[in-house]
């Protein structure tokens, strides 16, 4: 077969590509086991979307997709530009790999204190990857993203995840409804972690507008500003993202570190499905929400969102021995 | 005068509410755990953010003795020569500095 040139004809003719038709519709599990290891009562369910399942491994295919279909549709993207974006992880993956299937050059900045696995992953996608001051984090990468698209702007396509309303779309869309038909309209509690804050500010949004019943919002943060939950903001000290809006969750909860790796432990340990830190924040405050639930002699259906899997982090301390 | 046994600590920017906002200070200390008594003596609270009740470096914080992790050493007794470069790093991924 010839090669053709990533013009940007081809790349809207190739969106319908495997990788692209293989993001979402991930399963809605329901963690029996877990609700009994958290205390819960036979009318509080805790159910679990399992989002890596998806290609890339995580929720963050749907958000990359979204922002490179609305980059396409606006010409944006697809003559040449490079899709550049800051990243602490997943979304970085989850470019690397749709830039790779849809003849997308991509340029990621990425905390310098990022594993050899990780950058390994992105290498292999073929992404351009340039490393930020470890010390400074998720935002000395923002940082120097600004800068290197106000040096050469045309060069550039700045997805900026975290002030893209695609972002909030790709969940309004996708995960929204997903969630909704997967507990046949039953949910009554939405537990999802905050890192650019567009899973919650979506689904969020959906639940608002088609949930016949009032729905909880609850938005998961680090319990502190110095913390190792990855891809999490802690609002109070971190650089807000411009797409939260503070007015949609019912609350925010804060989680210790060290209860969202106990969290993600259990899950492995009691249900055997091995997640992230993340996936274990959220299921540490459903673990409250549920238990709070259960003394109350309530009915609920929680559901957490199982952000990625667990293999992506054997290097941190999430899964080194007591 | 820097005391004798004085060595840098790199202070990752979540910390840095405690040290004034530096991102670099000079404390004594031959260990990494008498660093950490040396830091929280200056800036009270930071302590219990890099360490557990039991005295451990708590699991998601790495801290690399120029440049190596000290897990790979002798953790919080890892022992410090004068002019070392201490650096803490919330352990994203695991990692290694740049």
């Amino acid at each position: 077969m010839l090669h053709v040139p990533p013009q940007s004809s081809t790349v809207s003719a190739r969106n319908a590509n495997a990788v692209v038709q293989a993001i979402g519709h991930t399963p809605l599990l329901r963690l029996r086991q877990l609700e009994r290891h958290f205390g819960f009562a036979d009318t509080v369910e805790l159910h679990l979307k399992t989002e890596w399942v998806n290609p890339g491994g995580s929720i963050k295919d749907r958000t990359a997709l979204s922002i490179i279909r609305a980059a396409l549709a606006a010409g944006d993207l697809g003559h040449g530009q490079t899709l550049i974006d800051a990243t602490s992880g997943n979304t970085g993956i989850a470019y690397a790999m749709l830039g790779a299937a849809l003849g997308i050059p991509v340029t990621l900045v990425v905390p310098g204190s990022a594993s050899e696995e990780r950058k390994r992953t992105l290498a292999a996608y073929g992404a351009n990857v340039v490393f930020s001051d470890p010390y400074e984090g998720s935002d000395g990468a923002i940082r120097l993203v600004r800068q290197m698209v106000a040096d050469t702007p045309a060069q550039f396509y700045y997805a900026d995840q975290y002030n893209n309303p695609a972002n909030i779309a790709a969940h309004v869309t996708t995960t929204g409804p997903e969630v909704w038909g997967q507990t046949d309209g039953r949910l009554t509690h939405f537990v999802a972690a905050l890192g650019t804050t567009g899973t919650l500010m979506g689904v969020g949004r959906y639940l608002r507008e088609h949930a016949d019943h009032p729905v909880q919002l609850i938005g998961v943060q680090p319990a502190e500003a110095f913390h190792g939950i990855e891809g999490l903001k802690h609002l109070p000290t971190a650089i807000v993202p411009g797409i939260f809006d503070p007015m949609l969750p019912n609350r925010i909860d804060g989680v210790t570190t060290e209860d969202a790796f106990d969290a993600a432990r259990a899950l492995a340990r009691v249900e055997g499905f091995m997640a992230g830190s993340s996936t274990g924040a959220n299921l540490a405050a459903a673990a409250r929400i549920g238990q709070a639930l259960t003394a109350a002699g309530a009915s609920a259906t929680i559901v957490a969102v199982g952000c990625d899997g667990g293999s992506r982090y054997l290097t941190t301390g999430l899964w080194e021995a007591d | 005068m820097p005391e004798s046994d004085a060595v840098n600590v790199l202070v990752p920017t979540p910390l840095r509410s405690f040290t004034g906002g530096e991102g670099r200070v000079v404390v004594p200390g031959g260990t990494v755990a008498e660093v950490f008594d040396a830091l929280e003596a200056r800036y009270p609270g930071i302590g219990e953010r890099l360490r557990d009740d039991s005295g451990q470096i708590r699991r998601f914080v790495n801290v690399f003795v120029n440049g190596r992790n000290v897990r790979e050493i002798d953790g919080a007794a890892t022992t410090l020569s004068p002019g070392d470069e201490l650096g803490i790093i919330p352990a994203m991924a695991g990692g290694t500095p740049a």
